[in-house]
Parts: structure tokens; sequence; C-alpha cells
């Protein structure tokens, strides 16, 4: 089949197939009606937008605390084994009254 | 006598929004034409003019009466077909296997004689439709512009704001994608 031929034909009926411009009937008002009505403001829609605006601010806080926490657990000196670590934490209260 | 398309803007910016109901009621034959090219469900045409109107209004502060309203308009209405056919290329409900039998009856016959083929029947607007709906939004424009309504490269750039070496690229793709899918179309049927 001739591609060529079939694309100007196409065109062609294309081009001959004019759209209507009619109108629906009082479709001017319709649009001045949207125009000059009152602004309602969305409370949810707004404050929607606001939770998803503090999303990127708070998954990077969110990710920066937990950067924080792995490197200052392995900054930590290792207990030698559990019984140490047990005296440790039991002993701590007392060093904090002692002070 | 009727007022002026300077005097009714001049009076919407001084704030007497009642004067746009002229303008619209002026141009909006032609921005529904425009939008019939685009869209097929009058819906969809009906929200195109709307959208049109209202960014209109809502721009006309930047309208500086260099060129006439109407082709300030008309810009406007092609980009908002525009963003219309991008909003709703995913939704294309039109594929090429499932042809009418008018359709499949018209190729037949242009394939036996191309030159004795209508080219105003039923038929033939169904499968235009059918293949504007399977090109990108791009290339239905451009093919729109300028082989459909005969506009020149640089008409049709001052109408989509896109630059004229950019207008020539496009339109040399949509003819490419364009034959590409004239061949899936008449691959599958005659091959």
């Amino acid at each position: 089949m001739d591609l060529d031929k079939l694309q100007q034909k196409l065109m062609a009926a294309a081009k001959a197939a004019v759209p209507g411009d009619h109108v629906p009937y009082a479709f001017e008002k319709r649009i001045m009606a949207r125009l000059t009505a009152p602004v309602k403001v969305d409370e949810w829609a707004l404050c929607g937008r606001w939770l998803w605006r503090a999303v990127a601010p708070c998954a990077s806080v969110m990710t920066a605390l937990g950067v924080w926490v792995v490197v200052t657990m392995h900054n930590e000196p290792e207990p030698q084994n559990l019984e140490q670590a047990i005296e440790n934490t039991i002993m701590s209260g007392d060093d904090v009254a002692g002070e | 006598m009727e007022p002026s398309d300077t005097e009714l803007i001049a009076a919407v910016r001084k704030g007497d929004v009642s004067q746009f109901e002229p303008l619209i009621a002026r141009y909006q034959p032609r921005v529904f034409a425009t939008a019939r090219r685009y869209a097929r469900r009058e819906d969809e045409v009906q929200d195109i003019v709307q959208e049109v109107f209202i960014k209109a209004f809502q721009k006309l502060d930047s309208f500086r009466a260099e060129a006439p309203f109407e082709h300030w308009l008309m810009r406007m209405t092609v980009r908002t077909c525009y963003d219309f056919l991008r909003s709703h290329q995913r939704n294309r409900e039109t594929t090429l296997t499932d042809l009418s039998d008018p359709e499949v009856d018209w190729l037949e016959r242009f394939a036996a004689s191309p030159e004795d083929t209508s080219n105003n029947s039923d038929a033939t607007k169904a499968l235009i439709d059918r293949v504007m709906a399977q090109l990108s939004p791009e290339a239905r424009l451009v093919i729109t512009l300028l082989e459909i309504e005969d506009r020149t490269v640089k008409e049709i750039a001052e109408l989509t704001g896109w630059s004229v070496p950019l207008v020539k690229v496009r339109a040399f793709r949509a003819r490419a994608q364009m034959k590409k899918i004239l061949e899936t179309l008449t691959r599958e049927k005659y091959l």
C-alpha cells in the first residue's frame, strides 16, 4: 500500500472536515459565574499542602538523627562481656549519686 | 456601536469584570472550533474553552496590545490544548487493532484503487481520529497546525512558544511518527 498517498488522503480529509464553531447556550454566562464566584478556602487542602511541605525537612532531620545515633554508638567502647556490662550499668547509678 | 476589544479590556482592567463577557461572546466560537480539533468529547471541549477564558482573565494584565487580542487569545488556546493533550496522553482509548468494519472497507478500497476512494466519508474521519490519537502530543499539535490548518513554521513557533528550529525538528519527527502508525495500521491488515 502506498503510505504517502494514504497519508495525503487522510490529511486532505482532515482539512475538509472543519470543526464546528457552535457554542452551547449561555456558555459565556457559565464562565462569568466562575470568574465572579467568591473564592472558597479549602482548609483541609491548605493543611494537607503544609503537611506535604513539612515532609522533606522532617525526613532530613530524621535521617540526620539516625546517622548521628549510629555514629555515636560505634564510638562507644564495647564492654568486654555481659557480666562487665551489667556491672557497669548498675554501678553507673552509684557514680552519679557519688558525684 | 459595539465597544472595541481595547475598550473592553481597559474596562476589565479598571475593575469592571462584567465587560469580560462581551469578549467571551465575541471569541468563543473560534476557541470552540480550535478546541474541537484536539478533544473529541464535548465535555472535554467545554473544559478547554472554560480554562482558556479563565486564564485569559487572570493574565489580562500581561496583554500588551502590541498584537490583536485575538492573536493573544489563540496563543493561549493552542497552549491550553497542548496541555490537554499532554495530560490525556495516557488515556488514549483507541488502538490500531480494533478497526470498525467501515474503516476496514475504506482501507481495502484504498488499497485496490487509491484514486477512487472518497475522502469525506465517516470512515475516513474515524481513521483520522484513530491515527491522530496515537500521535504524541507534540506530533499531534504540529501535524494539526502544519498539515491540517496550513500554518507556516513561523506561525506555529509564535502560537506554541517553541523556537523555529524546534518546530522544524518536531514536524520532521511528527511526520515520521505518523508514517510509522500508518505502517502498523496497514501491516496488521494487509501483511
